[in-house]
């Protein structure tokens, strides 16, 4: 059978990515990660959506090598990891002990591995956010929200596009500087800049304002505004009890009750207030993202491979423990990383990617836009 | 349909109100230019139609305008949208959403139109604009021509009964404008729109116009006829109706097909002449010249070996589409884009190894928004800050402006000036360190009749002092003016590179209106025919 290109519903990347993210934050086992980073790469190489983020994959990948640096640089400096394999020792800076912090010091094999770790674990998760934005755009994220967060997803979108604006303002800012001579080192440089960029922003923004509201932003149906903020109670109650759960449920310690009970409920709630709220905005949705077979098997592997680590987690976290602590050489849990390759099943799972108008050139962003960011 | 009565619009802190006593209706399916110096008060025309005036920009309306029946006063821009699609001058700026056909829906998904007549309209539309082809294409990798109809198509979906664009060819080169004016009587006279469309490039649009405003500016009453009518007597007029004045045709032809017919006889007058040639450049040393010049952005070559030659005394247009190279030629020349290959020398040396103050001394590049270049709240510290850098005598930049642009305020922000204000201010900066080679890149962009010929002036008088001037346009009619040489781009290629006269006869794409209508005859501008016609 051959299979029709079309674009995934975009949830049910996130769901996928936030499973991912959510098993790697369980765990501190180097190689476990590595897995995971693999399947998600895997996946990304696969399934790459055609827009103008899925360059932010890389720009993920390098802001997650950062945090592994990070990382180790601050344990080299104030760490006290503890562990009996010393690698060298650092003078160290003469603190009064009752601060509780130490620079410099013996550095220890056990210390600098731990601090690789906890630093992948979090690169980890980064790159999973990386992968989310690379397959699907946050921007068809937004408008698969229920109408009635319909005014929080446009605020987060119009913060969102802020970013690459100003990168293009500050370039421009940059090359102003040049072109009239200045040189464009210093403090005095930045504060010449941040006025024209802040300008170029706010000038932006009313721009956009005022087309939205020509357009029909806003628009309220005939609907009494008791019933609107019904809605909005109802969903924001909802979304907060999932959060709630949510932590209940990673968070070691925590009262049972604070987990699945509370993510439940929360989920109901919201339910209800966007039903209530979908009816209530007077709006429609052009071309909405269909839930089929395909977004249901991607989602559930990343709740399968979710779950696995949750549930080894409780039940033998020796399993999911970081090699350092004590220092051993890895002691690969092959059941776990088989699971972990569900992860990239959905290279296969989700349909292929629609190529734009394939009778024309491949999409290039117009070399002077990319100019402007360049310099 | 449209409907202003007594309409008397003031902004906050405005001593004088900008619109005076408006008095006017506009029928269903006509086509309303608006015309009118910078700042003259166009914009705001154009936003009180769709209540932008005063509900978004503030400011003081007095008396109504009611558009099919729904009072500005009452109803705010979001409850007009069904009625009345509103372009901005910015189609960018204006996106919400970042794919061609999500952009298109975007306004219905507010009014809460059902999905299938959204999926119908969008269809529809497409087809209309020509936008087929690039449907799920994101928005910023589109031409700029592309995206003007994307915007104007975003509007359309709602089915207004009107619309009303700023300025929606002022950024388009030839073809593109065309295609935009393609589709725009296309919906005139297909769907019976009504259109009120705000134009500096009057030679784009007068012929397609049913009725024309003339804004005069300074709260002056407007002038309202038929466009003979109104032209016959505009201070802002394209070349065809200035060369048919000073001939003195009747009926006023507006169109370079109408004038052709009238120009039977003057050709016959003209047969035995030629232009006066220019006063003969004094071409002077080289000041910049680029062999094999190659630049590329991340894989995109912009620039395929380039090969030119400039020289003091020289006024050279680049002209090109859009895209063709001619902003990174310029932003190369000025040391901003190191090149891949070839050599570029400008004054001795390669541009891109300087440091700034060094560049500056030899080349100055004006960019496309001048105001980029301007950073201090007053004029006069502006200035201030130009001698200061330049380390010349207090005071230079300021007998610089006061030569290029007189009656300018000292104490007026720069965003305040009028766009030739603030070019001439852009250029008195630069100028005051005497680089020999200026570069401008789309200096025309949003300025006038009268600003552009303030600018030909400038231009022609930095030549013969001894600068070179280059500068990038699509405005064939200010290069018929200026221009001894023109460079014709085309996918990073020169393809063209000789004196103005050949080159923008050439092809009818880079003709300007003079040479049309006198064809197969070598005139240019109206100031040529004049001449030869007095001498």
């Amino acid at each position: 059978m051959k299979r029709v290109p079309r674009s995934l519903h975009p949830l049910a990347w996130w769901l996928w990515a936030a499973g991912v993210a959510t098993a790697a934050s369980e765990t501190s086992q180097p190689v476990l990660l590595l897995v995971l980073i693999a399947a998600a790469a895997y996946v990304v190489a696969a399934r790459r959506a055609i827009t103008p983020w899925n360059g932010s994959y890389g720009a993920f990948m390098r802001i997650a090598v950062v945090v592994v640096v990070v990382r180790v640089v601050l344990y080299v400096l104030f760490g006290d990891a503890g562990g009996n394999h010393v690698l060298i020792r650092l003078p160290r800076v003469p603190l009064p002990t009752g601060w509780g912090v130490r620079i410099g010091g013996p550095l220890t094999a056990e210390g600098l591995i731990s601090a690789t770790e906890d630093g992948l674990r979090l690169g980890t998760v980064l790159i999973c956010v990386g992968a989310a934005n690379a397959v699907a755009s946050p921007a068809r994220l937004l408008k698969a929200l229920p109408g009635a967060l319909y005014e929080v997803g446009v605020a987060v979108s119009v913060a969102v596009s802020f970013a690459p604006q100003a990168v293009v303002a500050l370039g421009r800012a940059r090359r102003a500087r040049r072109l009239r001579g200045r040189s464009e080192r210093g403090w005095r440089a930045v504060r010449g800049m941040a006025v024209p960029v802040l300008e170029d922003a706010l000038e932006r923004s009313i721009d956009l304002a005022a087309a939205m509201d020509a357009r029909g932003f806003g628009r309220r149906g005939s609907v009494a505004p008791m019933h609107r903020r019904a809605a909005t109670t109802l969903t924001v109650v909802g979304l907060l009890a999932i959060c709630a759960g949510t932590y209940g449920l990673l968070a070691a310690g925590s009262p049972a009750l604070l987990g699945v009970p509370l993510m439940l409920a929360g989920a109901l709630i919201a339910v209800a207030g966007f039903a209530v709220g979908n009816r209530a905005s007077g709006r429609s949705h052009y071309r909405p993202d269909a839930w089929r077979s395909a977004e249901w098997a991607v989602a559930a592997t990343g709740v399968v491979v979710a779950a696995a680590y949750v549930v080894v987690a409780h039940r033998d976290p020796a399993t999911l423990d970081a090699i350092s602590q004590p220092l051993r050489t890895p002691d690969v849990p092959w059941q776990l990383a088989l699971t972990s390759i569900v992860a990239a099943l959905p290279a296969w799972l989700a349909p292929p990617v629609p190529r734009p108008d394939s009778r024309s050139r491949p999409v290039t962003v117009p070399a002077r836009a990319r100019a402007e960011v360049a310099l | 349909m449209i409907t202003f009565e007594h309409v008397t619009v003031t902004y906050p802190e405005a001593s004088a109100p900008v619109l005076t006593d408006v008095d006017l209706t506009i029928t269903a399916g006509e086509l309303c230019l608006v015309v009118g110096s910078t700042g003259s008060g166009k914009s705001t025309f154009l936003k009180c139609i769709n209540g932008l005036v005063p509900h978004f920009t503030g400011g003081t309306l007095t008396g109504r305008v009611v558009v099919d029946g729904r009072d500005t006063r009452k109803h705010r821009p979001r409850e007009l949208a069904d009625v009345v699609g509103y372009v901005g001058q910015d189609p960018l700026s204006g996106f919400v959403s970042d794919t061609v056909e999500d952009e298109l829906a975007y306004g219905m998904e507010s009014l809460g139109v059902d999905s299938s007549t959204m999926r119908r309209r969008v269809e529809e539309t497409l087809d209309l604009l020509g936008l087929a082809d690039v449907r799920s294409r994101p928005l910023l990798t589109l031409s700029a021509g592309q995206q003007q109809r994307v915007a104007i198509g975003s509007v359309l979906t709602m089915h207004p009964s009107a619309l009303v664009l700023d300025e929606p060819t002022s950024a388009l080169d030839p073809p593109a404008a065309e295609e935009v004016l393609a589709a725009l009587t296309r919906l005139v006279h297909d769907l019976g729109l009504t259109v009120v469309i705000a134009e500096h490039r009057l030679e784009r649009v007068v012929q397609y116009a049913d009725r024309i405003v003339h804004v005069p500016g300074a709260g002056a009453p407007l002038v309202v006829g038929d466009p003979p009518t109104v032209m016959a007597t505009s201070p802002v007029a394209p070349p065809v109706v200035r060369l048919a004045r000073s001939v003195g045709w009747s009926p006023l032809p507006l169109s370079v097909r109408d004038a052709r017919s009238a120009a039977t006889s003057l050709r016959e007058r003209l047969r035995d002449r030629r232009p006066s040639p220019k006063p003969a450049a004094q071409l002077g040393e080289l000041v910049g010249s680029a062999h094999r010049l190659v630049v590329s952005y991340d894989g995109v070559v912009a620039l395929a070996g380039v090969d030119v030659d400039i020289r003091r005394g020289e006024v050279v247009a680049v002209m090109g589409r859009n895209g063709a190279g001619k902003s990174t030629l310029l932003n190369a020349m000025a040391g901003l884009q190191p090149p891949d290959a070839g050599m570029l020398d400008i004054g001795g040396v390669a541009p891109a190894r300087l440091a700034a103050p060094d560049v500056v001394r030899r080349v100055a590049l004006v960019p496309q928004n001048p105001s980029d270049l301007l950073w201090r709240e007053t004029v006069s510290a502006e200035c201030a800050d130009a001698d200061m850098d330049a380390g010349v005598a207090r005071g230079s930049t300021r007998a610089l402006l006061a030569e290029l642009a007189p009656h300018v305020d000292d104490d007026t922000h720069p965003r305040d000036l009028s766009e030739g204000q603030r070019l001439a201010l852009a250029l008195a900066v630069l100028l005051v360190r005497r680089p020999p080679l200026l570069l401008l890149d789309e200096p025309t962009r949003g300025l006038d009749y009268a600003a552009k010929e303030r600018l030909a002036t400038i231009v022609q008088r930095l030549a013969a002092d001894g600068h070179a001037v280059v500068f990038a346009t699509h405005d064939v009619e200010l290069v018929a003016e200026v221009a001894t040489r023109v460079l014709v781009l085309a996918d990073g290629e020169l393809v063209s590179d000789g004196p103005t006269a050949t080159v923008v006869t050439a092809s009818p794409a880079f003709a300007p209106q003079v040479a049309k209508i006198l064809a197969p005859q070598p005139w240019l501008t109206v100031g040529q025919v004049e001449r030869a016609l007095a001498g």
